[in-house]
């Protein structure tokens, strides 16, 4: 038999009162109905049972207030397990039974409507979780928030972030598997061969170890290219106009030193096309689209092994000059490892560029939370088609990738049209 | 109808600890004692030998007064006296127990009990100790009848009752012998050479392994081996036992030592070379218990392979420690009552109460590396910490283990003065998955011994602050 404890619907959380019970002794639960509601000073929240099984007895009558938090309010007999022949009667109350509410009080203090309802844990604005697992979940890129925790009071412990990202391995192996495999569930998970058994001759390589960032970088693109369901949306710009705007505004900078980059256009473009299209500066959680507030824009610089995308904050409030400062100190400070997490961690949207290699086009993975990547290939003279007739322009090719959990292909076709139209004339990024 | 809702088979800390949290959780109790209440560890075990090696330790202390501006004359010890405390205190801890079952309303059953097959678990029938017998039942029967020294008659390690010991006859003998064998160095064998050896006796501690206390960190055995050696005891490792005997005045054991073999006399030996479960004369073959070289199989729960019966502690195996079969039984019986979130999986301390001091929790640095895991590794001795110097305890050191990916504490490691009770402060950030960062960001008070283990945190990751 289960005790179903008085949950803490906060932290500070210490007593409540029982206001309504959903089940009766006798009646199946399942986990996450609703079985009773609870009452604080704050809010009236349902409580979900978290078991299976008959409600054996209810230990506290509805109406009771002044229940203490982790007091038994009702019994459960598990699946299979035969409830007891005697119930238990409800307790004397842990406390007198519900007075007629002061009316002052509720004039004063409405009660909020309910709120959602809570799991039977410790709920409120902290994730209990300990110092490891939170270490852990970071590391393996886990939202804690979205992990059920096994410890004490609902605490999330190594081994619930273990299991997590347990969960998405057999998913991984059916992702690599090659087409013609046997089905993904009948697969063990992916096991790394050494080269040697690949056929390659120890020796006849060098290996690089793998330092804290080659691994991260693995570890992320790899769960985000399997876990993430991505698209790509491929849109060609005309940037005649761009460059000469781009010739003006260095030539006037020219006397404080700074010279702007298309990319620092690019990134101005991105920053103000977010701005009107909000939708495609956006985040899936499980708990809901998280729509940023900034535009955060992340700025992919390649490292002679591995990669870092260092992060010009707020870019939509910054004007072209100041982006380019700030681009070109961060991606020098990116190249010698000199950047501080907060500077390279937690952007809202990424660019990233190959155009100085000449990539025509390319398809970006999604770096986790954001929604999307814009992959910017090279400016080139193309034969374009103008009013029926073939003409030449400066055209370069940007592919946006998308988490379509969050951005669809219309909002980020919407989000491109926008960006397109701004990066052809110029002069619309700054109205 | 059963009688109990839980009987717990043996009272010692293990089985009576389940007794008063089945009681608590309101679970009608009985427990069954063939002997004493508290079992070994408060009778013959743990608790008796902290009062012999507390007056070993006084002892040894008056030797050294003479840095501290102090002396004395006539040092001297009476050794009924060492041995009448230590009785005393066994005595009143067992009164202890019973007062405690009286007062969480367990019924006690004096006797042996036999188990045989029944439903929803197996019925015990008692041979009760008053004379006739008694058959009780229950939803839920727990075996805790933890365990005894491990005998090889074939060679001679069996206790004779006069010259040849165990644990226990070593707990109450009429005088401290002249020149002692102890075979065997784990915890207990070396507790009885440092008691010993600090009463007088001559004292040759024999392992079959290479190195002492064998289940510590590979550097704590190394200096603790020398710790003692400078008190006078001797060792002989990587030594096989042929034979041990009686001669005419004491006993003769013959070694093996790298195929060289040797004869040692003695007047008395103590066989320590390990631990088996009592899983004798309870009828367990008859209900059908699956047993794997003299403990009880278990799952993570207690649970066994007979509905309705479960093992903790000692008779379900190793490490034979007493708080081990304390935290499995309320594990057990928190399971069983249906409660979430105890952890089976807490790590478990080691102690050993020679002088100085050994303690341990998780991984040994070997083990640790075994694991797979890249480690990080801290030490700090205590010569430096203010607190040793200003007590004159200057012998030993801590170390520390980290996972250096994760930064997670895999084991801690000490050897020194009270170092059994500041291992906890490990226990607790390692059962709360503390990393570096935690024991860093911890105040240690100062002056303690306990900086030694912030520095030793710190000594990991390059940056000691006293050293």
């Amino acid at each position: 038999m289960i005790d179903i404890l008085m949950p803490a619907l906060s932290p500070t959380m210490e007593e409540g009162a029982l206001a309504k019970w959903h089940v009766k002794a006798g009646d199946t639960v399942k986990a996450g109905d609703v079985i009773a509601e609870i009452e604080t000073d704050k809010a009236t929240m349902e409580v979900e049972a978290v078991d299976e099984g008959v409600v054996e007895a209810i230990l506290v009558a509805a109406g009771t207030e002044g229940v203490k938090v982790n007091t038994p309010i009702a019994r459960l007999a598990a699946e299979g397990e035969a409830p007891a022949t005697t119930p238990v009667p409800p307790a004397p109350a842990a406390a007198a039974p519900r007075p007629a509410p002061a009316p002052v009080a509720a004039a004063v203090v409405p009660e909020p409507a309910s709120a959602p309802p809570v799991p039977l844990k410790a709920a409120g604005d902290r994730i209990m979780a300990s110092p490891l697992a939170r270490r852990l979940a970071e590391a393996a890129g886990l939202d804690l928030a979205a992990i059920k925790g096994s410890g004490p009071h609902g605490r999330v412990i190594k081994v619930d972030v273990d299991a997590a990202r347990g969960r998405l391995q057999p998913a991984a192996a059916g992702a690599i598997q090659a087409p013609n495999a046997a089905p993904a569930a009948a697969q063990p998970p992916r096991q790394a061969q050494s080269l040697e058994q690949m056929g390659i001759a120890p020796g006849s390589y060098d290996l690089v170890p793998l330092d804290g960032m080659l691994r991260t970088v693995a570890r992320r693109m790899t769960d985000s290219f399997r876990d993430i369901p991505h698209f790509p949306l491929t849109i060609d710009l005309e940037i005649d106009a761009l460059l000469a705007a781009r010739a003006k505004i260095n030539a006037m900078l020219e006397k404080d030193g700074v010279k702007v980059s298309v990319n620092d256009m690019v990134i101005k473009a991105v920053a103000t096309a977010l701005k009107r299209v909000p939708a495609a500066n956006a985040s899936y959680t499980p708990e809901g689209l998280a729509m940023h507030h900034h535009a955060d824009i992340a700025v992919a610089v390649a490292l002679d092994h591995g990669l870092i995308t260092p992060i010009i904050r707020s870019a939509e409030t910054k004007g072209l000059a100041h982006i380019a400062v700030e681009a070109k100190d961060l991606a020098s400070r990116a190249r010698s490892k000199k950047l501080k997490p907060e500077e390279f961690q937690g952007g809202t949207f990424s660019i990233s560029n190959l155009g100085m290699f000449g990539i025509k086009s390319f398809n970006s993975i999604l770096n986790e939370p954001q929604g999307c990547i814009l992959s910017v290939g090279t400016g080139e003279q193309r034969p374009v088609v103008k009013d029926g007739q073939l003409a030449v322009a400066t055209v370069m090719s940007v592919t946006l990738t998308c988490d379509h959990r969050v951005v669809d292909g219309a909002i980020g076709a919407r989000f491109l049209q926008v960006f397109k139209a701004m990066i052809e004339d110029p002069l619309t990024m700054i109205v | 109808m059963s009688d109990f809702d839980v009987i717990v088979i043996g009272a010692g800390p293990g089985g009576y600890v389940t007794a008063i949290r089945a009681s608590q959780l309101g679970l009608k109790t009985a427990i069954v004692e063939r002997e004493a209440l508290g079992g070994i560890c408060l009778n013959w075990g743990c608790i008796p030998t902290k009062a012999l090696l507390k007056s070993a330790e006084l002892y040894e202390q008056l030797d050294h007064l003479e840095p501290y501006g102090l002396s004395v004359t006539g040092r001297a010890f009476d050794f009924g006296k060492i041995i009448e405390r230590s009785r005393g205190v066994a005595k009143q801890l067992t009164a202890g127990v019973a007062f405690l079952m009286k007062k969480h309303k367990v019924e006690v059953i004096e006797g042996a009990a036999t188990l045989s097959k029944g439903t929803p678990s197996p019925k015990v029938t008692v041979a009760l100790k008053a004379g006739g017998s008694r058959t009780v039942t229950a939803k839920h029967v727990i075996l805790a009848t933890g365990a005894r020294a491990r005998t090889i008659p074939a060679i001679g390690l069996e206790p004779d009752g006069e010259r040849i010991w165990t644990y226990r006859e070593a707990l109450v003998p009429k005088s401290a012998p002249k020149t002692l064998l102890v075979i065997g160095s784990g915890a207990i064998g070396i507790e009885f050479a440092s008691f010993y050896r600090a009463l007088g006796s001559e004292v040759t501690v024999i392992e079959a392994m290479e190195r002492i206390l064998p289940v510590e960190d590979e550097e704590i055995s190394r200096a603790a081996q020398k710790a003692f050696e400078k008190r006078g005891i001797r060792f002989r490792l990587a030594a096989r036992v042929q034979k041990l005997a009686r001669t005419k005045s004491g006993v003769a054991v013959t070694l093996e030592t790298a195929g060289k073999a040797e004869t040692l006399e003695a007047d008395i030996a103590i066989v320590a070379v390990g631990i088996t479960g009592n899983v004798e004369n309870l009828g367990l073959e008859d209900i059908g218990l699956t047993l794997d070289r003299g403990h009880v199989v278990t799952d993570s729960h207690g649970g066994t392979n007979v509905p309705g019966l479960y093992a903790i502690g000692d008779v379900a195996g190793a490490p034979w420690l007493a708080h081990k079969a304390m935290h499995e039984g309320v594990h057990c019986i928190e399971h069983i009552a249906g409660h979430k979130g105890s952890s089976q999986s807490s790590p478990i301390p080691g102690c050993t109460y020679s002088t100085p001091q050994v303690a341990s929790v998780g991984l040994t640095e070997a083990a640790a590396r075994a694991a797979g895991h890249d480690v990080r590794v801290g030490r700090f001795p205590f010569r430096v910490n203010g607190k040793a110097i200003a007590s004159g305890e200057l012998e030993g050191f801590v170390k520390t283990v980290f996972d250096a990916g994760t930064g997670a504490l895999l084991g801690a490691h000490m050897m020194g003065h009270e170092v059994t009770e500041m291992i906890q402060g490990y226990v607790i950030a390692m059962t709360m998955e503390g990393t570096e960062e935690d024991l860093f960001n911890t105040v240690f008070p100062h002056p303690t011994l306990s900086e030694a283990m912030h520095e030793a945190a710190l000594d990991a990751y390059g940056r000691p602050l006293h050293i």
